[in-house]
């Protein structure tokens, strides 16, 4: 007979924390060499074709760095948001209003202007179209008491289908002989590349500094403090006087405004021009809540989580090329991650112990 | 301009038929105070199964059994973590919307584009469905409709005038109360998740074999979201999402109505998304006592403590 008794664990090292992500991501790596076995597709071969897409060749290592650029700035964003337990799944929506506002800027001033000019301000317009998609659902929560989870949801598509309206409609460019999509921004407004690759560098940077800079207002500064209370204990939180709806604020139009930041990113740094949505965004703003669960909700981990998710992205296509897998298949596979990350929680937060006993009793 | 009249609240019934299946689900899941959100991901893959059997077998009634079983299935994962491993209810559920979307897809590729030539036979209701207007409307639909209407009627009466379902309320309400009843707490809130999951499941296969009559990726477009809104527009009650139901069923069909007026088609289809957000917020405007939400929605609830 084994009996199985759980208690809390109170002192969690870094260390047993790291170890227990790690034991997730290979149990979830054995579900999905199932899932791959079930499609009649080879597991070893399919898991070992994504790391070596991703970063077994210097072309893989290219790409995976250009998709980590907006995994980082929107998962580093996700991380202020969810401490608070703010669950914004607007990040998709949000990214693609910084996006829009970005284009419109481009567009209308870039011509006239220099490059030192024109990029700040994209940069700028873009985190204040992000921001202020953000902004929605938090004065709707404080103020009207909307779960967030479906505002930001159904903003997402709201501004999907806003953006499309756009293309198809006013803002639809001649030089794209009819087809939906604006002009090209002109060529001050375009984000210089690393050479030989796709990497917008100044985006990149500007992940860097919004990680290590986001890292800093959450653990050192007292607004950091302020949201960190309003997720972990509201109640408090109102006893100490904390303002929920200028905190609620100013976090989700940060956390929007690098959202909004990454569609920046796409749209200077590699599309050129505001086109559909998917084609915008390959799903960015989801797979960047895993970056952001991956890094334990802290901005200088989502650094890291954030490579490794692309990597799963570039991976996921290289496979979809080699052994003709769906799309879908980086869908399985970030769901599944996630779901044993937060299965592994369980066992971070309590210890179990089994007892053998040989009487039945 | 009877035609029109007629032909108007019948496909609003269709459209809204989904949704209410959904709703009715997510109502008895949320009653036992879980949050699933993976309502969207087991949708699609409800309608990905009930697709597939179908088209495998002929037999549409064999699709919908097999939705319901994979639905059920499906859900146990979101049991598993939310309850046993009293994991975060948002995060799973959100885990569970990507499994669902992602294993649809992967195994709705090669029946994208093909479509179902097995029909579901209406349900013409004798003598009812001769009354004008009233009886083409309610007494000549798709079977589904009639299973929607009967599972909402029926979770109803489940949860308000049984003891099954004081039980499951009583455990969204306080669980360590109910606990000291007897009751066996775990064990009501897997059955409720993997109940709400099998509804979920079925408004996929309505969507599949019944309503659009084809398998696309992503063909849920939301009304899984939609549902999980329409849960507090209810107020939690299956009697009320009956009438929440079908009135998102009339936004969808508007849609249509409008569409050769000149109007934007990407306007429109934002419709039901700005639609959810009002209602929401019209509702919010309510005495939030009056809410009537389960009080430990969404709080793991963990045995023998405190």
């Amino acid at each position: 007979m084994i009996r199985i008794k759980t208690t809390n664990r109170y002192n969690i090292t870094a260390l047993r924390s790291f170890m227990t992500n790690i034991l997730s991501l290979l149990a979830a790596l054995v579900v999905i060499s199932i899932i791959f076995l079930i499609a009649g597709v080879n597991p070893i071969f399919a898991i070992y074709e994504i790391f070596s897409g991703s970063f077994g060749s210097f072309y893989g290592i290219k790409e995976t760095i250009t998709k980590a650029i907006p995994l980082i700035l929107i998962g580093s964003g996700l991380t202020l948001a969810f401490r608070a337990k703010f669950w914004n799944i607007g990040a998709e929506g949000q990214m693609l209003m910084g996006a829009v506002f970005a284009t419109w800027t481009g567009l209308t001033f870039g011509e006239a202007l220099p490059s030192y000019i024109i990029v700040p301000m994209i940069f700028l317009a873009g985190f204040i179209g992000g921001g202020l998609w953000g902004i929605i659902p938090a004065i709707l929560k404080i103020k009207y008491s909307i779960n967030e989870v479906i505002s930001t949801l159904m903003l997402n598509y709201i501004c999907a289908d806003f953006l499309t309206m756009l293309i198809v409609g006013p803002w639809k460019g001649k030089a794209r002989f009819g087809f939906p999509g604006t002009n090209n921004l002109p060529d001050s407004a375009i984000l210089g590349l690393i050479p030989g690759s796709r990497i917008h560098y100044a985006t990149l940077i500007l992940a860097f500094i919004c990680a290590v800079v986001l890292a800093v207002v959450i653990y050192k500064t007292r607004f950091g403090y302020e949201a960190r209370v309003v997720g972990e204990n509201p109640e408090a939180g109102k006893y100490a006087g904390i303002n929920f709806l200028k905190t609620t604020l100013i976090l989700m139009a940060i956390s929007g405004g690098l959202a909004g930041l990454a569609g920046v990113g796409e749209v200077a740094g590699i599309h050129h021009y505001l086109g559909y949505p998917a084609s915008i965004s390959s799903g960015y703003g989801f797979t960047a809540i895993i970056v952001a669960w991956l890094a334990k909700l802290n901005p200088l981990y989502a650094v890291i989580s954030g490579l490794f998710f692309a990597g799963i992205l570039v991976g996921g296509d290289a496979i979809q090329i080699s052994l003709g897998l769906p799309a879908a298949t980086v869908e399985i596979v970030n769901g599944t991650l996630l779901i044993f990350l937060i299965m592994g929680d369980y066992f971070l937060n309590n210890k179990i112990t089994f007892t053998f006993s040989s009487s039945t009793k | 301009m009877e035609d029109i009249i007629i032909s108007t609240f019948q496909r609003t019934m269709v459209a809204g038929t989904p949704l209410l299946l959904a709703t009715t689900g997510e109502v008895i899941c949320e009653r036992s105070g879980i949050l699933n959100l993976g309502v969207e991901g087991v949708m699609a893959m409800g309608a990905v199964v009930a697709f597939i059997v179908t088209m495998a077998t002929g037999h549409p009634w064999l699709g919908v059994l097999a939705a319901l079983a994979a639905g059920m299935m499906f859900s146990i994962i979101h049991a598993f973590a939310s309850v046993t491993l009293q994991a975060n209810q948002v995060v799973s559920g959100l885990a569970m919307t990507m499994l669902g979307l992602g294993l649809s897809g992967m195994l709705g590729k090669p029946y994208v584009g093909k479509p179902l030539t097995i029909k579901m036979e209406d349900w013409v209701i004798p003598y009812l469905s001769d009354i004008p207007y009233l009886g083409k409307i309610f007494f000549s639909q798709g079977p589904f409709f009639y299973i929607a209407i009967f599972l909402a009627l029926a979770s109803w009466f489940l949860l308000e005038r049984t003891r099954l379902g004081i039980q499951i309320r009583s455990t969204g309400e306080n669980p360590k109360a109910t606990e000291t009843q007897g009751v066996n707490v775990f064990k009501l809130k897997y059955f409720s998740i993997i109940i709400g999951g099998g509804f979920s499941a079925l408004a996929g296969a309505h969507l599949s074999i019944s309503y659009s009559k084809s398998w696309i990726e992503g063909m849920t477009a939301g009304r899984g979201w939609i549902a999980i809104a329409l849960t507090i527009f209810a107020l939690w009650n299956p009697g009320r999402a009956i009438w929440a139901a079908f009135l998102f069923g009339g936004i969808f069909v508007v849609q249509y109505l409008l569409q050769p007026i000149g109007i934007s088609p990407n306007f429109l289809s934002m419709l039901p998304y700005i639609a959810t957000l009002l209602i929401l917020l019209l509702i919010s405007l309510k005495d939030p006592k009056k809410l009537n939400a389960p009080a430990m929605l969404a709080e793991p609830y963990k045995r023998g403590e405190r």
